[in-house]
């Protein structure tokens, strides 16, 4: 065996290590989920027989149709209004004559590093003022001004690179500002639009922090908010906990193999160019 | 950058005539105002998401600094605190250590996966365009898509007393290691970490994959000609060309290890003791269930701060050749 080969054949080795330490968890979780309800089943053990059973039973257990229905409340609120003031934001500090350009840019991307957790103290007097705690609009609103940095930068950075030359020829046959951001840029945005929606609509879904801080009845959280409460309330029975987790976790790993190829392409070009 | 605001520029730094008359300033503020008015449709367009971001973001972190200085239960009158929140926090082992466990976690969260990245994109690329090399990319980025809180939940399971992990080491005759992980004061961290580790390594060797596939195939036959063995072919010709990626990987992990709160709220709760306890979570405990407001503004401020000085000059990494 050459040298080459062999690299090729530790290489190909070294991959399935790793691809199985990634992959053994989500099949002990699954595997766990089938064994019977309020058991506490050894490791990695098969169970006698499958109790398919356990997803009816945590999808009833945590109430999911109220979760789906508020975490779709939530999804709606925030990724359409933030998707829409990002990209118009981005078009102006990217595409146009804005005065103090550099500066406002400079706020945006300051919020870059912040952590949720700056901000998660006051956020909670500030919403009890607003009299919001304890409904979706406590997550929804500081949601969509918490991804601005990202959806702003990202945005920009996606009309920086469209040909000035196309506004030109625009504003030569009369069009306002509002006509070639809708009718000329928008149109020749959507791969960029299309990416962000889908990094927001996860982002969203598997919001922790908020969820719990905010909103106390977990019927009013996110996804992940309310896989927090799931697992303080069932944590005792493994198998009904793991197959509540894969009913939550199911529909992020859909919506990845669904849109990969955008999704991965989306979430590099976004991190390099930040 | 682009172009659009070169003109812009142009007109703002126009070297001054010596003693500029009237007429000139006169000149200068026409312009001045013409810019404003014709910049009026760009700002109107950035308002909207100006104003989110400053009444749901910039507002409460102006207000977490002003909480940091006064002493409050969040019922009553707050009273002014003065820098006792910060001197409480450098002195107190409570509220210090936290501080150390998030610098700690850094080494799990971001030094691990990178490095395990930088590897597993090295095997990749050397496979093209192979099957094996697109399934192990969709499967090595599955952790990052789901929820940090449902990966807790799956590690606190592996790493129980009867979990899959002390299974496997029975098997290969480690009996006597095995152990509650996530409950022993010697490898809660660590363990921990293991479960941030997990999560990252997916998006660390994408990165690393993306940064390669740039690399002109003919510099490694180079390379291989010079008689380069894979290490030497690795830190002279994929490492140079990867360096904006590596550092957005650093900062990104490093960013996630620092604000870690998710896995740790699901897994150990800051336990055993505050073995585990980060500055996510103390500040949550401070501020909801101790009720001081203050203390855990102040370990915000602190946080905020230590996220900034860990990442700029990290992010110096990052730009490219052109720009410096």
């Amino acid at each position: 065996m050459n040298t080459t080969a062999r690299e090729l054949w530790t290489g190909r080795i070294l991959l399935i290590v790793v691809m199985a330490v990634t992959i053994v968890p989500f099949v002990s979780l699954f595997i766990t989920a089938l064994h019977p309800p309020g058991t506490y089943p050894p490791g990695l053990a098969l169970p006698e027989e499958f109790h398919w059973n356990n997803f009816l039973l945590a999808f009833e257990a945590a109430n999911m149709g109220a979760l789906l229905q508020s975490s779709f409340i939530i999804e709606l609120g925030v990724v359409p209004v933030a998707i829409l003031i990002a990209t118009l934001a981005g078009f102006a500090l990217g595409h146009l004559n804005v005065p103090f350009k550099r500066t406002l840019f400079i706020i945006f991307v300051l919020g870059l590093t912040l952590p949720f957790e700056g901000i998660i103290v006051p956020l909670y007097y500030q919403m009890r003022e607003y009299g919001l705690l304890n409904t979706q609009l406590a997550i929804i609103l500081p949601l969509i001004g918490l991804f601005m940095p990202f959806a702003v930068m990202w945005m920009r950075a996606h009309f920086v690179n469209m040909p000035q030359e196309l506004s030109e020829a625009a504003r030569m046959d009369g069009a306002s500002t509002w006509q070639l951001f809708w009718r000329v840029h928008v149109p020749l945005s959507r791969p960029a639009i299309a990416s962000l929606a889908i990094l927001l609509f996860l982002w969203t879904w598997n919001q922790f922090l908020l969820a719990i801080v905010l909103v106390d009845d977990p019927e009013k959280r996110t996804m992940a908010g309310a896989l927090g409460a799931f697992q303080g309330q069932w944590g005792t029975d493994i198998p009904l906990l793991c197959a509540g987790s894969l009913l939550i976790l199911t529909p992020t790993l859909i919506v990845f193999l669904v849109f990969q190829r955008q999704f991965v392409a989306a979430l590099l070009q976004g991190a390099v160019k930040g | 950058m682009s172009t659009s605001w070169s003109t812009t520029d142009k007109a703002t730094s126009r070297p001054s005539a010596p003693g500029p008359s009237d007429d000139l300033r006169r000149k200068r503020r026409a312009a001045k105002v013409r810019r404003l008015r014709t910049g009026l449709p760009g700002l109107l367009l950035v308002a909207p998401a100006l104003a989110f971001y400053g009444v749901f973001v910039l507002r409460p972190l102006a207000a977490t600094v002003q909480y940091s200085f006064y002493e409050w239960n969040g019922i009553s009158t707050a009273t002014w605190a003065g820098v006792d929140n910060y001197v409480r926090l450098l002195t107190d082992p409570d509220l210090l250590g936290p501080i150390l466990n998030a610098l700690q976690l850094i080494i799990y969260f971001s030094f691990v996966p990178v490095v395990f990245g930088v590897i597993a994109a090295a095997i990749i690329r050397k496979m093209g365009a192979s099957r094996l090399a697109g399934i192990s990319r969709t499967v090595l980025f599955l952790p990052q898509v789901i929820p940090l809180v449902a990966a807790g939940i799956m590690w606190t399971w592996l790493l129980a007393t009867d979990g899959a992990v002390n299974q496997v080491m029975r098997v290969i005759g480690l009996d006597g290691l095995t152990r509650a992980w996530l409950g022993d004061f010697d490898t809660a961290l660590p363990a921990v970490g293991v479960i941030g580790a997990w999560v990252n390594v997916g998006l660390c060797m994408l990165l690393m994959l993306a940064g390669m596939t740039k690399v002109d195939p003919s510099l490694y036959e180079a390379a291989r000609l010079d008689g380069a063995g894979p290490i030497r072919e690795f830190v002279s010709v994929t490492l140079p060309a990867v360096r904006q990626e590596l550092g957005v990987a650093i900062i990104i992990t490093v960013i996630s290890a620092l604000r870690s709160f998710d896995i740790i709220f699901i897994s150990t709760q800051g336990g055993p003791g505050s073995s585990t306890m980060v500055p996510g979570l103390e500040i949550y405990y401070l501020a909801f269930f101790e009720r001081e407001i203050g203390q855990a503004s102040a370990l915000a401020v602190a946080l905020t701060v230590l996220v900034l000085i860990v990442v700029l000059p990290l992010n110096r990494l990052t730009r490219s050749d052109s720009d410096s």
